[in-house]
């Protein structure tokens, strides 16, 4: 392990990166990554694909099974469409409900390239906008057949009975959203995830009436089954009962979402988790570009020690909302010890910070952008609350437009925010601060959504491939619904094709033996350590760690500090775990338990991914990379790659991969939301 | 500003659907009023763990209010006493130093409790499962705005909706009736052309469906909207009755 004392004034990792992992194994030629992206113009890519790719036909769907795991956004529409299309479709939650999944909560809204505003945008421009965005980092022909199917979605949802917001005319409405100049986000009140996952579980109820999807829910999957190379099926656990059961197919799609809990504190909800990426990882598949994970800007504040989950207050708000702090310091002191108030600071002493540093974006310049200014102001004491916050003013608005349109607009996040904080947001500021919300990185996956191992597939947020470094509000649910609606159904297709006349191996292969004993062994361990934490304390301890350490603003440093001090939070975790009832039980303390030991492994990956990447890039913010004011400085010469990290065993270094990144279509240029 | 409350607790626990069930007193120091409620149901399972005991089981999920898993039944209320919120939007701060709080789980057959507070709501998706829906195959749909809609007629569908499955009208009724939440998503697709094809045929099937799971009658005390944490009005119901006797009319 690297010295902390040995690395000071140290930036470049490369050096040390030979303690964490192999770096160079990506040279040899068994390490090549085939992303199998078709030829031809960025245009014609997706037409050309779909007119050649390999079909499966209608009779002989049937005879094929697939597994679906998660019901969110990704998962409900890829069950519900394969089914349409005849296959027969496995789907599994960890709720008591698909419906539940946290694809629910997403607030703001949904982008497409409709130019129903006659703004100037296009499909060119949703997928410019998205590369730049992600800041270069992004692989291009998935954006751009992103950007190509997100109209249809909104077709699709329409159609399904989604209510989204309209103009008086009767046609659909839209906003704006950050690192956008036209407004392309539809919306359904600040509850779009919920009205869109409602259309994708209506569909999927539909197939499950008919029999061509079967729903199990409450069933955590907790490691896929490898038969001759090819996944095929899945160990999950019921959640009542307790009992372990298998289940089996010609493919499994991971649908699982986001690592953002890792962080322990988050806008996710508290059943989410990595854990799906890192079974998968353990088999084979590599995991992307995890160092890439983003903060919102605009959350409520930490309140205290006993806080299980932060609240998300959608992005939307800054379509008329300011973000300001004082412009002295004494101000913003006298805040912070109760004896001024923010309506008490005229409009000269207020320092909005995001239009003095980008004119041209102001408050809606991208998230990793307004996140990184509200720490950098809270860093050099101008923040407010408890110092960790800044103020998003509603003010200005109801001058402009008056109280009922602000009502009509965010009446139900202004009374989420009354609820949590106690303060009326149409009388005084709200306070908002960065909060972990969603992960960019993920499971790796070829132009077909397929990962590296044959047969397992990853859609929606717990695959990497279409944010690149940092993602562009209302473009998660776009994601999700893209890949379950549009692209999985088409593109597995092509998989399935030679795999009509293979029998899948049943659950009684003895890989399904093994699995499940691998499970079992797994869950005696834990429950054997009979130490003294509970779950939750441990994975607050390693919260703490990645906050601190491999959160907003990382250094060589505070990585390399980041790596042994999640060593230790393992070590404890190993030694003095707790979980109180018995494994063959409904056991909500195994549960989280299981999830925590994969989040050791996943904060592990993310410290190392951070770490190697010797640059700024979106949401990755290594402080030794910043430019003269303060902005992310990347290096495309050294690092305009995926980074694919390859499992090598528990306590072995993993091996990193690289996807090199082409951009075709798109001049790559540093980004600039100043002018 | 925050102070901290010491709180009584009064709270179900039950091993299974099939065994009896107790209330159980439990005390809990330095509740901050900035927690939310679930928060102080995690401080309590804490201390649990630390003494060897099982904690209370309880469903939550998103905890902010929209995914519908959280229930509770808190002092004679689904959701608590603070009217348009879900339990996990609850905050201590509408609680005093000293008082007892009574926590037990959904009451209603059609709910069985699984565990402590913690209960089974499937016939919910059974219902929707029934013909909440537009049939159509992905891919298959027109441009989007080739039907306009008017903006109040959306926005009365969207206020239908916005329902989140959570089934405290179901608990709040004395019929344990489920009729809010099926006439929510009849009224949504009965309001909308896009589920005009099928209006008849959805309000009898989930009607069939809501009375085959054991859900009771509708005898319209009102419970249920007053409850429901969404708001979801009254008016859906007299909607679903409409859209019930119409599709029978025309059998």
């Amino acid at each position: 392990m690297a010295d902390l004392k040995n690395l000071e004034g140290m930036i470049d990792s490369t050096p040390i990166m030979k303690d964490f992992a192999d770096i160079e194994s990506s040279k040899l030629p068994e390490y090549q990554i085939d992303s199998k992206i078709p030829e031809g113009p960025i245009a014609e890519k997706w037409t050309n694909y779909k007119a050649h790719q390999k079909l499966v036909n209608p009779a002989n769907k049937r005879h094929l099974d697939i597994i679906v795991v998660g019901t969110g956004l990704a998962g409900a529409s890829a069950a519900s469409t394969l089914a349409e299309l005849g296959f027969n479709v496995w789907n599994f939650c960890i709720q008591d409900s698909p419906r539940r999944a946290h694809s629910i909560a997403a607030q703001g809204g949904i982008n497409a390239a409709k130019d129903y505003q006659n703004d100037g945008d296009s499909v060119y421009r949703l997928f410019y906008d998205t590369v730049k965005g992600g800041d270069f980092r992004s692989r291009e022909a998935n954006v751009y057949r992103l950007a190509e199917v997100s109209n249809n979605i909104i077709d699709q949802c329409v159609q399904q009975g989604v209510p989204f917001a309209r103009e008086y005319g009767g046609l659909l409405a839209n906003r704006s959203f950050g690192g956008a100049q036209v407004s392309r986000t539809f919306y359904a009140k600040g509850q779009t995830g919920q009205q869109l996952l409602l259309g994708a579980y209506a569909s999927l109820n539909r197939q499950i009436e008919k029999g061509q999807v079967r729903s199990f829910n409450r069933r955590e999957m907790l490691d896929i089954v490898i038969v001759d190379g090819r996944c095929r099926g899945i160990i999950v656990r019921n959640l009542v009962t307790g009992e372990l059961e298998r289940y089996a197919a010609h493919a499994v799609v991971l649908a699982t979402g986001g690592y953002g809990r890792t962080f322990f504190l988050s806008t996710n909800a508290m059943g989410c988790n990595g854990s799906a990426a890192i079974q998968a990882f353990k088999k084979g598949a590599y995991l992307s570009n995890l160092a890439f994970t983003q903060i919102h800007p605009t959350c409520i504040p930490v309140h205290g020690e006993d806080q299980s989950k932060l609240t998300l207050m959608s992005e939307s708000l800054r379509n008329d909302g300011r973000i300001w702090v004082p412009k002295k310091k004494e101000d913003a002191e006298a805040i912070r010890a109760g004896k001024k108030r923010p309506t008490d600071i005229p409009d000269e002493d207020r320092d909005f910070y995001l239009e003095r540093r980008y004119p041209a974006f102001g408050n809606l310049c991208p998230r990793d952008i307004a996140s990184r200014a509200a720490k950098e102001r809270c860093d050099a004491g101008y923040g407010v609350g408890t110092g960790n916050a800044v103020y998003l003013d509603f003010k200005y608005a109801i001058d402009r437009l008056g109280a009922d349109v602000v009502r009509d607009r965010y009446g139900n996040l202004f009374d989420m925010y009354q609820m949590i904080s106690d303060d009326n947001p149409y009388e005084t500021p709200m306070m908002i601060f960065p909060a972990s919300h969603y992960t960019m990185g993920g499971i790796w996956v070829d132009y077909e959504l397929q990962t590296s191992i044959k047969g397992l597939f990853a859609i929606g947020e717990c695959n990497f491939s279409d944010h690149g470094a940092n993602r562009l509000g209302a473009s998660a649910l776009m994601q999700g619904l893209a890949d379950g609606y549009f692209v999985l159904p088409y593109t597995m297709q092509n998989y399935l094709s030679d795999q009509i006349k293979v029998k899948h191996p049943g659950t009684d292969a003895p890989e399904f033996d093994e699995a499940e004993k691998g499970v079992r062994d797994r869950i005696a361990r834990l429950m054997a350590i009979k130490g003294t934490k509970s779950p939750d304390e441990i994975h607050k301890r390693l919260g703490h760690v990645m906050w601190n350490l491999v959160g907003m603003g990382r250094t060589l440093q505070s990585l390399v500090k980041a790596i042994g001090e999640i060593e230790e939070v393992k070590k404890e975790f190993y030694t003095d775990l707790r979980i109180v009832g018995s494994a063959d039980d409904l056991n909500t303390e195994l549960e989280k338990a299981l999830r925590l030991e994969d989040f050791l492994v996943m904060a592990k990956m993310m410290a190392i991914d951070a770490l190697h990447r010797n640059e700024s890039c979106g949401a990755h913010f290594r402080e030794e990379y910043q430019t003269a004011d303060g902005e992310a400085a990347r290096d495309d010469e050294h690092y305009m790659y995926v980074s694919c990290w390859k499992y090598t065993g528990d306590d072995e270094k993993p091996i990193l991969l690289k996807e090199p990144l082409k951009y075709e279509a798109i001049k790559v240029q540093t980004r600039n939301y100043k002018s | 500003m925050e102070t901290t409350i010491s709180v009584n607790l009064k709270i179900w626990r039950q091993r299974g659907p099939k065994e009896k069930g107790q209330f159980v007193n439990y005390h809990l120091d330095n509740v901050s009023t900035g927690s939310s409620f679930l928060e102080m149901l995690d401080m309590l399972n804490q201390q649990l763990v630390e003494q060897g005991e099982e904690p209370v089981v309880f469903d939550n999920d998103c905890r902010e209010g929209i995914c519908g898993m959280c229930s509770l039944y808190i002092n004679g209320h689904p959701h608590g006493p603070v009217q348009g919120i879900t339990t996990c939007q609850l905050h201590m701060r509408k609680f005093n130093d000293g008082d007892t709080i009574t926590i037990e789980p959904w009451r209603s057959a059609a709910f069985p409790v699984i565990r402590d507070l913690m209960v089974d709501r499937n016939a919910f998706d059974k219902i929707q499962q029934a013909g909440g829906y537009v049939s159509f195959n992905c891919g298959g749909a027109p441009d989007a705005n080739a039907t306009p809609i008017s903006k109040e007629v959306a926005d009365v569908a969207m206020d239908s909706a916005t329902c989140i499955g959570c089934g405290a009208c179901v608990a709040a009724c004395k019929n344990g009736s489920a009729m809010l939440f099926v006439s929510a998503k009849v009224s949504q697709f009965a309001l909308l052309p896009q589920g005009q094809v099928e209006r008849a045929r959805r309000a009898r099937a989930m009607v069939r469906r809501m009375d085959e799971l054991g859900f009771g009658n509708c005898t319209n005390t009102g419970a249920c909207a007053a409850e429901c944490p969404k708001n979801v009005p009254l008016s859906n119901i007299a909607r679903l009755n409409r859209e019930f006797i119409k599709a029978k009319l025309a059998d």
